[in-house]
This record gives C-alpha cells, sequence and structure tokens, in this order.
C-alpha cells in the first residue's frame, strides 16, 4: 500500500466532515465503551497483563533462539519455513508457491501482515484471483478500498453503504429485492464465498502466535473463515512477522484470553484454532502443503532501539479503539496500513520518519492508549521519543520549532519574561476586557477560528504577588 | 541542598504557579495560595520560576527541556514541599523530570528527590495534608473535568470530587465521558485545530447534557479551551478552576467572561 501519512492534514480534514465516516466512528466509540465495561468486570484482568507483559519481554529478549526452536518444530511438523527481509521478498515467496500450485485463485482470511507486504497487489499483478473471506475484507474489496481498523477492517462503513455496495456488485447474480438486514447480507456473503472456497488450489491467512515449542500457529476469528480457508485448499501460506512467535501454548493461551478481551470483549473469540503443519498420512482433511512466511520488514532493528516495546504488540487494537483522535478522524488518514496510537509508532519504523512526521504529533498525549493497552506499551511515551528525533533531525515543523524555541529562551531568562509576559497579558486583558475574550488573535488562527480565547485578568501573578510582599512588608514597619 | 530561613515550624510549601496561572489568572493562583495557608501551610513563591518546561518536552526538544527542569530544580531546593494548581506541569515535575535525567545521574537524583517532595494542589491537601473540611460555599451545578495528565500519571480523580462535594449549596454531578481528553494537548490545539476543536465540541455536549452551569477542572489549558468553545456556542455555563471554587473565590468573572456578564 503507498505510504501516504503525509497527507494527514488535509485527510483529517476531509474525515471530519464525512457524515457516512462520523457516523461509522460514533458506532465505534460506543462499540469501544462496551468492551471496556467487559475488561473492567474481568476480576484478573491487571494478573494477566503482569504475565503477558512479562513472557513477550522474556521472549523478545531471547527471539533469535525462540525463532529457531520454532522453525525446527515446524519443519518436523511438515511446514516450510520461508524467511522475508522484506515485503518485496515476501510477494516474490508468496507467488511463486502460488505458481507452483497452478494457482487460479487464492481465498484469503485477514491478515496485517499481508497488508503491510503488499500481497493483494501482488497477486493482481502475477494475475492470480483473489477472494477475501473475511465479511468485512469482502465489504472492501467490493469497494476498492484498503482497511481502516486492524481487526475491523471496514468499521468506517456504515450499513446503508454496505447495502449499496451489494446492491451494485451483486445485481447480475439476478437478485431482484434490495437486502436491508445485516443478516441477510451476510448470508448472500456466505452463500457466494461458499464455490470460492472449494475452487481455490491456495489459502492464504495471518497467524496471531507462533508456538515455538511445537511449531504450531494460532489463529483467531469469529467468523470461521480462517478455518475454511485453512483447511479447505491443497495449499496453505501463513503470513507471519517475526516478534509473533511464544514460547509455549500457555504462553499463548495468556495472551489469548488479552486479545479476545481487549479487542472485543469476549472471553475467546468464537474460533480459536491450533494448526500444525500438514495433513497425516490417513487423514480425510487439511493442506498437503503448510508455508509460513515470517517477515522482518524492520522489527530486528526495533529490536535493538528504543522501540523494542512496541514488538509486544497483539493487534487488539485497544488503542485506536479509544483513541479520541482516531475515533474522529478515521484509520485511513493515518496513510498507511496500522493506524491509530499503534500505528502512529509502527509506521514510522516500518515505512521512513520524514513523510510520518503528522503521525506521532496528531496526539495530544493523554495517555488513554497505555492505559487501556492490555502488553503495557508506553505508546504516548514512544510518540515523544519520535517527536525528539523530529527535532534532531529538523524535521519538526518550522512554528512548532521557532514557537518552542522562542519560548524556551525566553522562560530560561526570567527577569526578560517577567516583562514581556506583563506587557503582553495587560495588552490581551485590555483587548478583551468588556467580553472576557478574544475573538480573533494574531498568529493564533488555528485557536481562534472555531473558539474564542478567554482573555487574562490583566497584571500577572508574579506582579500581584510581589506586590503583595511588598504591602505586607511596608504594613509590617 | 539550600537551607530556607523559616518564620514558623509549618511546612514550607514553594507554590509552583504555571506559566498559564501567572498569565492568564492569577486568581487561580492566590486562591492555591489561601487554601494552603487555610491548611497550615507557609507558602513561598520563588520569582525565578518561568514554565515547568513541558511544552519543549512534548515538542520533542528535549535539551531545553532539561534546561527548563534544571531551572525549577533550582528555584524550588529547600522547600518541604512544592505544589501547583495543575495537574499536567506537576506530572512534568513528578513524572517526567526522572525520565529527561535518566542519563545524568547527578541530575536524575536531584530531579528524583524533587520528584518525591511535588504534588498537585488538591491531591496534596487531599492525600497528603488529610484536609477534608475547607470551609467554602458555591450556588450551583458543577460538572468536573478531568484533565488526563492528572487523571492517568498522577492517580487524581476522586480528591476533586470529595472536597467539591464538601462545598455548601453546590451539588455535583457527572457528565458522560468526563475521562475523555477535551483536545486541549499542548501546540496540539493550534497544530490540529479542526480536530482540537472537534473533540472540544465533543465535550462542551456532554457538558450541556450533564444539566451543569458551572464547569470545574484541575488544569487552566483545558480549561480556556472549553471555555472557549462555550462561549463560541453562545454556552451560558460558567468556568472555574478548582481550587478557585474550593477557596470561595468565585465574586470575580468567570473564565472567558467580561466585567458586565
Amino acid at each position: 500500500m503507498q505510504l501516504s501519512s503525509a497527507n494527514f492534514k488535509s485527510a483529517a480534514r476531509a474525515a471530519l466532515h464525512e457524515p457516512n465516516l462520523q457516523a461509522a466512528m460514533a458506532e465505534n466509540r460506543n462499540f469501544a465503551a462496551h468492551v471496556r465495561v467487559q475488561v473492567d468486570g474481568t476480576a484478573n484482568f491487571q494478573g494477566l497483563r503482569a504475565q503477558a507483559k512479562a513472557i513477550k519481554d522474556h521472549t523478545l529478549a531471547h527471539l533469535d533462539h525462540y525463532l529457531e526452536r520454532y522453525e525446527a518444530a515446524a519443519i518436523k511438523q511438515g511446514t516450510q519455513v520461508h524467511w522475508a527481509q522484506t515485503p518485496e521478498q515476501a510477494q516474490q515467496i508468496v507467488v511463486d508457491i502460488c505458481r507452483q500450485a497452478s494457482a487460479r485463485s487464492v481465498i484469503k482470511g485477514k491478515t496485517m501482515i499481508g497488508e503491510e507486504m503488499g500481497i493483494n497487489d501482488a497477486l493482481a499483478r502475477a494475475g492470480i484471483e483473489r477472494y477475501e473471506t473475511d465479511l468485512g475484507e469482502y465489504i472492501l474489496q467490493l469497494a476498492d478500498e484498503p482497511p481502516s481498523h486492524i481487526n475491523g477492517p471496514a468499521i468506517h462503513k456504515t450499513l446503508e453503504q454496505v447495502q449499496d455496495l451489494f446492491h451494485e456488485h451483486h445485481k447480475d447474480l439476478g437478485r431482484e429485492s434490495f437486502l436491508h438486514e445485516p443478516a441477510e447480507l451476510l448470508a448472500e456473503a456466505r452463500r457466494l464465498l461458499r464455490k470460492r472456497f472449494f475452487e481455490a488450489e491456495v489459502g492464504i491467512t495471518g497467524a496471531n502466535f507462533l508456538i515455538a515449542e511445537d511449531g504450531s500457529h494460532v489463529l483467531v476469528t469469529n467468523e470461521g473463515n480462517g478455518d475454511l480457508t485453512s483447511l479447505l485448499p491443497k495449499v496453505r501460506i501463513v503470513l507471519a512477522s517475526i516478534e509473533k512467535v511464544l514460547p509455549s501454548r500457555a504462553d499463548a493461551g495468556v495472551h489469548l484470553q488479552l486479545l479476545a478481551l481487549s479487542a472485543t470483549g469476549q472471553p475467546l473469540t468464537s474460533y480459536t484454532s491450533l494448526y500444525g503443519g500438514t495433513k497425516n498420512a490417513g487423514e480425510l482433511d487439511g493442506a498437503e502443503q503448510c508455508h509460513v512466511v515470517l517477515l522482518d520488514n524492520g522489527r530486528s532493528e526495533m529490536l535493538a532501539g528504543e522501540f523494542r516495546p512496541m514488538l509486544r504488540c497483539i493487534r487488539c487494537a485497544a488503542c485506536m479503539d479509544n483513541c479520541p483522535v482516531y475515533n474522529w478522524v478515521g484509520g485511513h488518514a493515518y496513510g498507511w496500513i496500522y493506524p491509530g496510537p499503534m500505528g502512529s509508532i509502527w509506521t514510522p519504523q516500518l515505512t521512513n520518519l520524514e513523510q510520518t512526521v503528522d503521525l506521532p504529533n496528531a496526539c495530544t498525549l493523554n495517555g488513554r492508549c497505555a492505559e487501556v493497552c492490555p502488553m503495557q506499551i508506553p505508546l504516548p511515551d514512544m510518540m515523544r521519543v519520535l517527536r525528539s528525533q523530529h527535532w534532531q533531525q529538523q524535521l519538526t515543523a518550522t512554528t512548532t520549532r521557532w514557537g518552542i524555541g522562542l519560548w524556551a529562551a525566553l522562560a530560561s531568562r526570567p527577569r526578560l519574561y517577567r516583562l514581556l509576559t506583563a506587557m503582553a497579558a495587560r495588552t490581551m486583558a485590555w483587548a478583551g476586557s468588556k467580553r472576557g475574550r478574544l475573538s480573533r488573535l494574531p498568529l493564533a488562527r488555528g485557536w481562534t477560528e472555531q473558539r474564542d480565547m478567554p482573555a487574562p485578568q490583566g497584571a500577572t501573578f508574579q506582579q500581584l504577588w510581589q506586590q503583595r510582599q511588598a504591602d505586607k512588608n511596608g504594613s509590617e514597619q | 541542598m539550600a537551607t530556607m530561613t523559616r518564620s514558623s515550624d509549618k511546612p514550607l510549601v514553594g507554590l509552583l504557579h504555571t506559566c498559564l496561572v501567572d498569565f492568564y489568572r492569577p486568581s487561580i493562583g492566590f486562591a492555591s495560595v489561601q487554601l494552603l495557608e487555610q491548611a497550615g501551610c507557609e507558602v513561598r513563591v520563588p520569582d525565578l520560576q518561568t514554565c515547568c518546561g513541558q511544552p519543549a518536552f512534548n515538542s520533542g526538544n528535549f535539551d531545553q527541556a532539561r534546561a527548563m527542569a534544571r531551572q525549577v530544580i533550582k528555584a524550588f531546593a529547600g522547600f518541604d514541599y512544592v505544589v501547583g494548581p495543575s495537574g499536567s506541569c506537576m506530572s512534568q515535575v513528578k513524572v517526567h523530570y526522572p525520565q529527561l535525567f535518566a542519563d545524568e545521574p547527578d541530575w536524575l537524583a536531584q530531579a528524583q528527590e524533587l520528584a518525591g517532595r511535588s504534588f498537585e494542589l488538591v491531591s496534596f491537601l487531599s492525600d497528603v495534608l488529610n484536609k477534608t473540611d475547607l470551609q467554602s460555599s458555591y450556588q450551583g451545578t458543577v460538572t468536573y473535568h478531568d484533565s488526563c495528565s492528572g487523571l492517568r500519571e498522577l492517580g487524581i480523580k476522586q480528591q476533586p470530587r470529595k472536597q467539591l462535594e464538601q462545598v455548601q449549596g453546590l451539588s455535583l454531578v457527572e457528565m458522560a465521558e468526563a475521562e475523555t481528553c477535551c483536545g486541549f494537548g499542548g501546540t496540539f490545539c493550534v497544530k490540529y485545530p479542526e480536530i482540537s476543536v472537534r473533540m472540544a465540541s465533543q465535550k462542551v455536549s456532554n457538558i450541556q447534557a450533564s444539566g451543569a452551569d458551572t464547569l470545574v477542572g484541575g488544569d487552566l489549558g483545558c480549561l480556556l479551551n472549553i471555555s472557549g468553545r462555550l462561549t463560541r456556542e453562545g454556552s451560558p455555563v460558567r468556568v472555574f478552576h478548582v481550587a478557585e471554587v474550593l477557596a470561595g473565590m468565585t465574586q470575580i468573572p468567570a473564565i472567558g467572561e467580561g466585567e458586565m456578564r
């Protein structure tokens, strides 16, 4: 996917004026509130959180070891493990596997790593038909749009928009009536997809966790589409990134509870499946080939630096669902695969710093994301680290750079500061004295265009305090 | 450590008035002094203080943020306590100064020492001095906005509510999403004004739906933002800092109000 994070400001502005998006995001706010009620009602949430973080920190400290163990165990189960440094290498691996399988079509479950490696475009270029099997992804394939959320890809769409999309794209199927009910729409998508599951030579899914002790991987969905995609085609391709590995099944158990709870408020997702390798001799179901593609794409570098805590991320999306900025502008404004707070850290790491300056800046540092993050990732602290990198590399917006520089220079000269702030406060107080506020301020249009600026009271506190001290001393003498 | 001349054996408190209170609303500073004095403290106001450095820190200019932190550390040496009427500035001192000096052991020790005796005003009155009987009155229905840094970095939630419930004539109502950011966010409000205003408008809707006639909060930055949007929408809801209400200093124009209401 083309990186367009440099257009954040204009995209966000447009999003604020898009009624369908605003209606959809209001729903997301309600959904997030519902999820929090479930989380808050879970007695051992904090215990699970501490346990999960400890497991992941340990795993990341020995990531090379656990990846090698995973690979060895996976090979034993008949899985072929492919390592990809870059998205391009990963694309090539997948396309080659599809060609060897003489695949005309693939069915696909939701995979954000697939999005990251640009697998959809690569399959299209190779002339391979792709059918999305997650309902949200199916809707987006009709609309030809990227996901706007990491586990609810189409949350930016309203029901009305989905009705229209289905009507437009399914009309050559001979359907006369306009479908209104979500259940009817779902049934139609299921019916259309069913034969695709049987036709496809290859099934592609993501993986939530890779288990080092036995070489299996865990896949969670609420639709069951991931299981049909994994089990029906002869060739299974699993797209994952290197930080998804965990030492044991028991460790995955801890993370699975946190993931479901934080993502949707469920104790566990409807389908939680453990896959290990290929079909055994004598078994009727299962894939004949199982390929796991492990993408690095900058993660090894993150492991060595100050963004390592981000590798704890289990993609629950609690940070974005609870982010007041995300819930106003939606995921597309962020301009890449990963939106919201986690995306504001991931995107600069996986792409570049120059074109992603807005992402960690479009954040009020309110701390809600870190508060809800089940993996205790210090997201606001990392936003500040990115901002300091901007500062050091002269990427900070010029107005901010000058404004902060001047302010800091002034504030480190208390006498001069006293004098100038007293003058400015008096001037602004005079200008706004009647109404107690100013509707326009030079150099602060951003503030005053849609808000008033309350006027200062007049003298500064320091002036009045010194006066009070002088009066006190005078009266004491 | 500098020693201070004391005129009494009362706890010696340095008031960190914050740059916004100094500039916009000295009455919050005087309300803070009154509350601290009533609670038995001796209050002084170091004149070397300007700003805690949070704008530089949050803009990624860590060098200047450190320079300003050193200035604050020096200005407030020797006080028993450092108290300020802002969760966000006091969190800068308490939580972020030690982060800033992680690689400078000498300054880190001083930053940690300062952090240990620094408090936001209302939590200081409630948690350190255990004051529960501030004598004050206010006629009105108040809703309280939780400012983010105070809430999430300093754990300020119940303290202001408990104190406000003691105020004669005041009835406290909760608004929806009281803990949701108002969109101020320091420089965020001018860097992304459209998003910031949308967040402020949502806050205003919640305030209005609560039925309150007064909004109270503990951070002037948020209050300027919310008041600015309230008045622009023509709302009659009044806005005061929690220190002003607790000190009974509400005879003056509220934030954003002129001389003639």
